[in-house]
């Protein structure tokens, strides 16, 4: 407030101000010949001083002194404040932040028990430059992603080039070697101000963890996960790691949490770890089992996000995302002249790990033209519910009236890609069935040379093929990929080395010992495990990205990018806003995805895991900050702010000091998970 | 409303020119009409005041406005510049030697392992006292010391150890910074490891070939891994280094203490469960190349002795350089070094460099393996030599005879006796006296150190002995902090082994002790001695009784000690002799010049040692080189391009042969020759 009546006071002071100076500086010599001519010799001679004074004075507060005035004005004030602030919080009782989990957990009796692992997940952890190019001077072991991004505004495309990957084999291009950064502060703060771990690592810390029982696995996210073995011995590390801290705190079992991307990262170390040594790790069929307690996982991404889809499309998801609400200016076309959309694309069309997020599972789990588990829905209730903020039970009564009201429209989730808002709700049957002809069209599209350095594979496809992939109208979880496989041939070719989005019929055909279907939860089996706990712990009650509207890009002059989302579909049905359908979720990751894995397919003996590990679903329902001081919220359950939701921390470091799940209640749900499992017909 | 009046021109005008006022008054009286008319007469008060407090902000704003101009103007200008400039100056730079052996071809092969020494690594906080609020995780040792400053007594107390147990008081947790981090930059601008980093970097090594082994300096080496469980960090990490690169072993490079640690760790290994690593008796053939040790006080350090006892010596060193103002007496009332000792000496890694080998290594009362020591003999072809230089040579042989060092006398109490003959001096042993009890005890509230159970008669005592040599320093610490040197004397040993086949020697308080250990049994290994030498560094003290005073500690080093003959090397009261400004060339190098050298009883497989010394040479340019491509002290060798090329060359795979053996300036040899140990 202060600072606010400050600025209006100043804005009313400037005309008023100025204005009298110039004109008594025009003034001045008419004073001076008044004075001299009246005024006696020896009274002019003690005058003179004053008079001189006079003359100095008006020119000294020209336009320049204002500025300088107004500037250190505003900075001692600040300063001022500053300092009352940094003395102030500490003692004023009404700022008092309440008592951190950790310390009240403390209190009750919990110590450190069992190790941790942190898994950070994609875009959260920090790269370094070990190698560059001349242009990267003295960033040497600076951090080129993460810290305060300073970089990338000095000299933005440089950077870029830095961060991208080759596109053919996705490892480093030659000359440039960024790597990950090391330790917990990989990825405690993301920007400075901006936590990611660090809530969790102090809390941790506050009853008896420090650095030997826990442990951060920061790997480079651009790579697919096989590739961080084969680059930088990530996977290895971090199994010699976790032996290392069995071994060192008594032989107890390591908790392991990871988040988002981690989670399926994780995943595939579990199969890596137990896999014989040329692909895998060498660890024996019961390493799992000897080594780990339970894992924890945040917000996971088992079963992909919709949004990566729309990144890879048209870089426009909201994914990469808080670094767009980091930094604003990153995106907005002026910095790199208009192309910056084209840029991120380009670099981002490097990461494979971005594939990897990619909707696994088809349509038997993300809806078909016609169907999806999430229907039904309702966008409103999930404000409603908020209001209400209690765990209400009566979900059932509510529903068949709701249901009878909406059966109407409902959205269809399963059409992940639409072109255009009707496309998005027709029913299917005015459909033509999809059939993709690649007409190669390098020839065709002659605006590809005045592009420029920025390229991404639209260039190489004619108008033709973009018009028809348009026409095709709608896509589903399945039909997406084919599309994606059209318009990024190599991407597409590189990362399907790397992952698979299938599901396994026969999950002991051999051919899925190989590496890239072990972050695939529908393709691989669990290790076997049966002390081991599995914990889905995610965010819910915000809506979240599901489906998209597109439209074609009106213009093509150095517009590369032929697609984006139709910002102006806004829908009757509050789901459908700005061109996306929002479900249910952490605001990145679907409830389906983070929760059917362990509310349907994991859950007692199925196929895809044998030995029976138990599962627990742990949601947090979403409740936005209730004042400024509270900063991204106590009870929040946005996909990264979760992770100071004091629910959550409780959870982790109870079981970090002993308990199972069970002991923490079982599970906690609040979204339809369990609905929309049923739903799904999978064989389990 | 008083922001308005503040604003108006001066108040001088306003006699002078009644014209313009009024209208300006309509003008305000237009703006706001609330303005009440006795606000008037108020006017002429007010402006007197506005034009100083208007001048200030004036000011702040043209200097923040400047500042920021030069910042901008600052940022913006291409890095080069300042290399362009000094290129026009000194003509073109050399390559670093990373790039330079880039360009050779060579690359990386072996996994380097660095083993930072005292002082240089970071320490953070994990858990504190109420007053450490805020500072979690945040570098309580390294990186601005900026909460020294803020709340000295509050740091004093979280770097401080338990006195009984050295290890962590209740309810503080200080845990040393991990990874390349925790030692890269001592204090911003001032690197410790960064620079040899950044060149193994250039011929492709990175994190996953480099590891720092980062181990709270504080606390005695087996206690590191009682409490962190540091060595099986270092061991599982070497080992999986070993295993990710190949199967190509380790080339270790230890820095001052981490000499010392690390030859901790290589018995540690190789013993049995449950007080070694059990990695079996070929753990180190198996995943050691080379241990390069630089400026490794293998034989302990005399500044040590000062400093545990009066807090005196240089050797926290860096920090006093850096810091000056954190030791300046003023800042805790005169009790500074008080706190210092008292937090030192709370510190069990203090005591692993305390004088080893006894009289045998640092000589008695009348010889020392260095006497006969001419700085000029060995500086004359330098036209910039060092502080100790004469250039008469002649005078110095003829007066050899009576003008000999004795730097074996560690400390002596007044000038005369340090240089008097050893018949002369009338010593009354110490060891038996009474420690009075001290009345004035209560009145040093919370600064105490042991000094203060001695009492006056204690003092007198140890004042009468006149003269330490190195072995009854020893005793001498026994004598005025026995509590501390109980905890020490737990820790390490000082003494020379008589049969290293004693099982006693199996005990880990002997495992840093190069005299009373063998190496292990690794004979393809190779051991590198790599320190400067060309620098006066402290050998013996003068010291005296300080004046006496309520809380004092009743020692310090006599500073008005000096002697014109610069051959003495006698300064304010030290006795300085050739080094690094650490460490004596002595202590680094004996143990490679002869202790291991060949199949000896402390090297029983013979692994192949190398000395290299760095000769010093100060930077020509303070301004464009800092602390100089050629320096050879303790903390700026690792600057030293010529120590980078040997390292780089030994992790691409050379061996010590390949580097040219050994690289020696100082008499090293010599001294080495008169030292008689059985071997």
């Amino acid at each position: 407030m202060a600072s606010i009546l400050r600025f209006r006071k100043l804005c009313i002071l400037v005309p008023v101000k100025c204005s009298p100076v110039s004109y008594e500086s025009h003034d001045a010599p008419e004073a001076e010949k008044k004075e001299d001519s009246p005024i006696s010799a020896v009274e002019q001679v003690s005058e003179k001083p004053q008079v001189k004074k006079n003359k100095r004075q008006p020119k000294q507060w020209r336009c320049i002194d204002k500025c300088c005035w107004i500037i250190g004005y505003i900075c001692t004030t600040w300063w001022l404040i500053l300092f009352s602030f940094n003395c102030l919080t500490a003692n004023l009782p009404g700022l008092k932040v309440p008592e951190p989990p950790g310390a009240r957990l403390r209190r009750e009796g919990l110590t450190a028990l069992h190790p941790v692992v942190l898994v950070p997940g994609i875009v959260t952890g920090g790269l370094e430059l070990w190698e560059g190019k001349p242009c990267s001077e003295g960033l040497f072991r600076k951090r080129l992603w993460g810290g305060n991004f300073a970089e990338i505004f000095k000299r933005p495309l440089c950077l870029l080039e830095h961060l991208s990957l080759d596109n053919e084999t996705g490892l480093d291009p030659p000359g440039i070697r960024v790597r990950a950064v090391a330790g917990l502060v990989a990825a405690d703060y993301f920007a400075p101000g901006y936590f990611v771990w660090a809530n969790l690592i102090e809390n941790l810390a506050k009853i008896g963890y420090e650095g030997k029982n826990m442990y951060m696995a920061a790997y480079d996210w651009r790579l697919s996960f096989q590739n961080t073995e084969i680059r930088d011995q990530t996977l290895s590390i971090l199994k010699s790691q976790i032996e290392l801290m069995y071994l060192t705190n008594g032989r107890k079992k390591v908790v392991v949490v990871p988040h988002s991307m981690g989670v399926i990262y994780f995943l595939h170390f579990l199969k890596w770890v137990e896999a014989p040594p040329p692909m895998g790790g060498g660890g024996g069929p019961d390493w799992c089992n000897k080594h780990v307690k339970a894992i924890m996982n945040i917000g996971p991404a088992f079963l992909g996000v919709p949004k990566a889809v729309g990144s890879l499309l048209s870089a426009e998801s909201k994914d990469v995302a808080f670094l767009r609400a980091m930094a604003p200016g990153l995106f907005s076309s002026k910095t790199l002249g208009l192309q910056t959309l084209e840029h991120a694309m380009r670099v981002g069309r490097t990461w494979d790990s971005v594939i990897s997020l990619l909707p696994k599972g088809g349509e038997t789990i993300w809806g078909n033209l016609d169907w999806s588990p999430e229907e039904g829905h309702v966008c409103d209730s999930l404000k409603k519910r908020q209001l209400q903020a209690s765990a209400s039970d009566d979900k059932g009564n509510n529903s068949d009236s709701r249901r009878a009201f909406h059966v109407k429209e409902l959205t269809k989730y399963g059409r992940i890609v639409s072109f255009g808002k009707n496309a998005s709700e027709l029913p299917s049957s005015q459909f033509s069935p999809l059939v993709f002809k690649v007409v190669s069209g390098s020839s065709t599209n002659s605006a590809s040379v005045s592009c420029g350095k920025v390229w991404t594979e639209y260039n190489e496809m004619s108008h033709d093929s973009i018009r028809r992939v348009a026409e095709n109208k709608a896509y589903t979880a399945e039909t997406v990929m084919d599309l994606l496989r059209l318009v990024a041939p190599k991407l597409m070719q590189r990362a399907e080395a790397q992952f698979s989005h299938g599901i396994a019929e026969d999950l002991d055909d051999p051919k899925y010992n190989h590496y890239k279907y072990w972050s695939n939860p529908l393709e691989t089996k669990l290790p076997n495990a049966p002390d081991m706990e599995i914990y889905c712990l995610y965010g819910a009650g915000l809506p979240t990205e599901r489906s998209y509207v597109y439209k074609l890009t009106p213009s093509d002059r150095c517009k590369s990018i032929p697609f984006q989302i139709d910002g102006s579909a806004d829908g009757s049905n509050s789901c459908l806003k700005g061109g996306v359908y929002f479900g249910d979720g952490d605001e990145s990751v679907p409830v389906i995805s983070g929760g059917f894995m362990c509310a349907k397919g994991w859950r007692g003996r199925t196929r895809f895991n044998p030995s029976g590990i138990a599962t627990y679903i742990r949601e947090y329902h979403h409740k936005a900050p209730t004042s400024l001081l509270e900063g991204r919220g106590l009870e929040s359950g946005s996909h990264v702010a979760i992770m100071g939701n004091v629910a959550f921390i409780e959870d982790v470091l109870r079981v970090a000091a002993g308990a199972s799940g069970a002991g923490l209640g079982g599970d906690k749900v609040y979204s339809d998970i369990m609905r929309m499992s049923e739903r799904i017909d999978i064989r389990l | 409303m008083s922001f308005l009046r503040r604003r108006k021109p001066p108040e001088n005008q306003k006699p002078t020119h009644p014209q313009p006022e009024p209208e300006l008054e309509e003008e305000d009286n237009k703006k706001k009409e609330l303005t009440p008319n006795k606000k008037i007469p108020k006017k002429a008060e007010e402006r007197v005041k506005w034009s100083c407090l208007d001048n200030c902000c004036w000011f702040v704003g043209c200097v923040c406005t400047v500042w920021w101009g030069l910042l901008f103007l600052y940022n913006a200008m291409p890095a080069s510049i300042p290399q362009f400039v000094s290129e026009a100056i000194t003509g073109p730079w050399p390559d670093p030697p990373g790039v330079k052996l880039h360009k050779e071809g060579l690359k990386a092969k072996h996994p380097v392992v660095f083993v930072p020494g005292i002082v240089t690594g970071g320490l953070e906080l994990w858990e504190g006292h109420q007053c450490a609020e805020g500072l979690f995780r945040k570098r309580l040792w390294g990186g601005t010391f900026g909460e020294v400053y803020k709340r000295p007594l509050c740091w004093v107390e979280h770097m401080s150890l338990n006195n009984e147990t050295g290890l962590d008081p209740p309810g503080i947790r200080v845990r040393p910074v991990p990874g390349l981090v925790a030692a890269d930059y001592f204090v911003p601008g001032y690197f410790v490891w960064a620079v040899l980093i950044a060149n193994l970097a250039r011929i492709g090594y990175e994190e996953k070939t480099m590891h720092m082994a980062a181990y709270d300096w504080r606390i005695s080496f087996q206690n590191t891994e009682v409490r962190d469980q540091t060595l099986s960090r270092i061991k599982s990490n070497i080992e999986l280094m070993v295993a990710t690169n190949g199967g190509k072993k380790a080339v270790v490079v230890p820095h001052s203490m981490g000499a010392l640690y690390f030859l901790h760790f290589m018995k540690w290994v190789e013993a049995p469960a449950p007080m070694g690593g059990g990695g079996g008796p070929d753990w180190c053939a198996k995943h050691i190349k080379a241990v390069m040790n630089i400026g490794g006080p293998f034989l302990g350090v005399p500044k040590s002795v000062s400093g545990l006892f009066s807090a005196e010596a240089r050797d926290i060193a860096v920090a006093r350089a850096i810091a000056p103002g954190a030791l300046d007496k003023d800042l805790f009332h005169i009790q500074t070094l008080q706190y210092i000792m008292k937090m030192t000496r709370t510190w069990d890694s203090t005591m692993s460099m305390i004088p080893k080998g006894g009289d045998t290594i640092w000589g008695g009362l009348d010889w020392s393996p260095e006497e006969g020591y001419r700085p000029s003999k060995r500086k004359k072809h330098r036209s910039n030599a060092a502080d100790c230089s004469a250039d008469n040579e002649n005078v110095s042989t003829e007066s050899k005879a009576r003008n000999i060092v004795n730097y074996g006398r560690i400390i002596s109490f007044g000038k005369d006796v340090a240089e008097a003959h050893s018949s002369e001096i009338k010593k009354i042993d110490f060891r038996d006296a009474v420690k009075g009890s001290n009345t004035a005890n209560n009145t040093c509230r919370d600064v105490w150190t042991e000094y203060h159970d001695m009492g006056l008669v204690g003092i007198k005592a140890v004042a009468e002995y006149k003269v330490y040599t190195a072995g009854e320093v020893v005793d001498l610490l026994n004598f005025v902090a026995p509590k501390m040197m109980a905890r020490g004397n737990a820790h390490f040993s000082y003494g020379i082994a008589d049969d290293l086949d004693d099982p006693k020697y199996a005990h880990y308080k002997y495992w840093s002790n190069p005299l009373e250990t063998k190496l292990p049994n690794a004979p393809e290994m190779e051991i590198y001695s790599m320190y400067g030498v060309g620098i006066p560094t402290e050998r013996a003290y003068v010291y005296r009784q300080s004046p006496s005073s309520e809380c004092y500690i009743p020692f310090q080093i006599d500073t008005s000690a000096d002697e014109d003959d610069k051959d003495k090397c006698l300064k304010d009261g030290v006795f300085t002799v050739d080094g690094d400004e650490t460490v004596p060339a002595l202590s680094a190098g004996y143990m490679c010049a002869k202790g291991w050298r060949g199949k000896t009883r402390f090297n029983p497989s013979g692994i192949k040692t190398y000395v290299r010394e760095y000769d010093h040479a100060p930077p020509s340019n303070l301004l464009l080189e800092g602390r100089g491509t050629e320096s050879g002290a303790h903390v700026d060798i690792m600057g030293n391009f010529a120590l980078i090329e040997d390292i780089i060359r030994v992790a691409a795979g050379a061996t010590g042969e390949e580097l040219g053996g050994d690289q020696v300036y100082s008499d090293i040899f010599k001294w080495s020759e008169k030292i008689k140990l059985p071997l």
